[in-house]
């Protein structure tokens, strides 16, 4: 693999990757705009390994149970079925793991963090500050 | 040849001076998984409290620890289940 520190790339792997605003970025993969468009076209998007239906992963599993439990609509995108999006996501949001969780464009956080989120009331909080509908 | 386990524990310590630490090997639960080895060493669980986390939010806990570890994700670690403490926040 070719590390982002090319002489013509120095820096830019140093940045959040969605912090770039700029438009045709030659630095950045094709993939990010793919990952950019998922996760502002929908409230709460959740990569994930499997479907929401069938985790393969006992930490995609839990996510998937705190999402359905807290009465929140979201999007599942399986990285299993999409080796771009597998790698890509990793890079994006600079996490080294799968699942992640995005509200509302914002990277969340990944099994532990949502979980933790769940059990002492900040996901509630977090989805009614950004206006995501739930259960009460 | 040290075990992941010991490096983690090396690296852990060298960067957050922990008032706890704990590491735990938890690669045989998931044998036969998508990121599962033979070899094993492949599965973590981490238990850290340090000072250096006063102050700083949950993604950046976790993004610390990541960084410490790099060469360990590059290397294998295909999964960390982190719970990362200030040492007020105990209990």
């Amino acid at each position: 693999m070719k590390p982002w520190g090319s002489p013509e790339q120095a820096g830019v792997g140093a940045l959040p990757p969605n912090f770039s605003e700029r438009p045709g970025d030659m630095t950045e993969p094709p993939v990010f705009d793919r990952i950019r468009t998922l996760v502002s076209g929908h409230d709460v998007v959740l990569f994930m390994k499997g479907d929401r239906h069938m985790p393969r992963c006992g930490f995609s599993n839990t996510v998937v149970q705190v999402l359905d439990v807290t009465g929140v609509d979201f999007v599942d995108v399986d990285v299993l079925a999409d080796d771009e999006i597998r790698e890509g996501i990793k890079a994006f949001t600079d996490w080294p793991t799968i699942p992640q969780l995005y509200v509302k464009g914002e990277f969340v956080g990944g099994c532990d963090i949502v979980r933790e989120m769940y059990q002492t009331g900040e996901l509630r909080d977090l989805l009614a500050q950004k206006g995501v509908p739930h259960a009460a | 040849m040290s075990s992941r386990a010991d490096r983690i524990r090396i690296a852990l310590s060298e960067r957050f001076a922990p008032l706890s630490l704990e590491v735990m090997d938890d690669s045989h639960r998931h044998a036969g998984h998508a990121g599962a080895r033979p070899e094993g060493e492949t599965h973590y669980t981490v238990i850290l409290v340090s000072p250096q986390f006063q102050g700083m939010n949950r993604v950046a806990r976790s993004r610390a620890v990541h960084e410490a570890l790099a060469t360990e994700f590059a290397n294998g670690l295909h999964a960390l289940a982190l719970t990362l403490r200030a040492p007020d926040e105990l209990g």
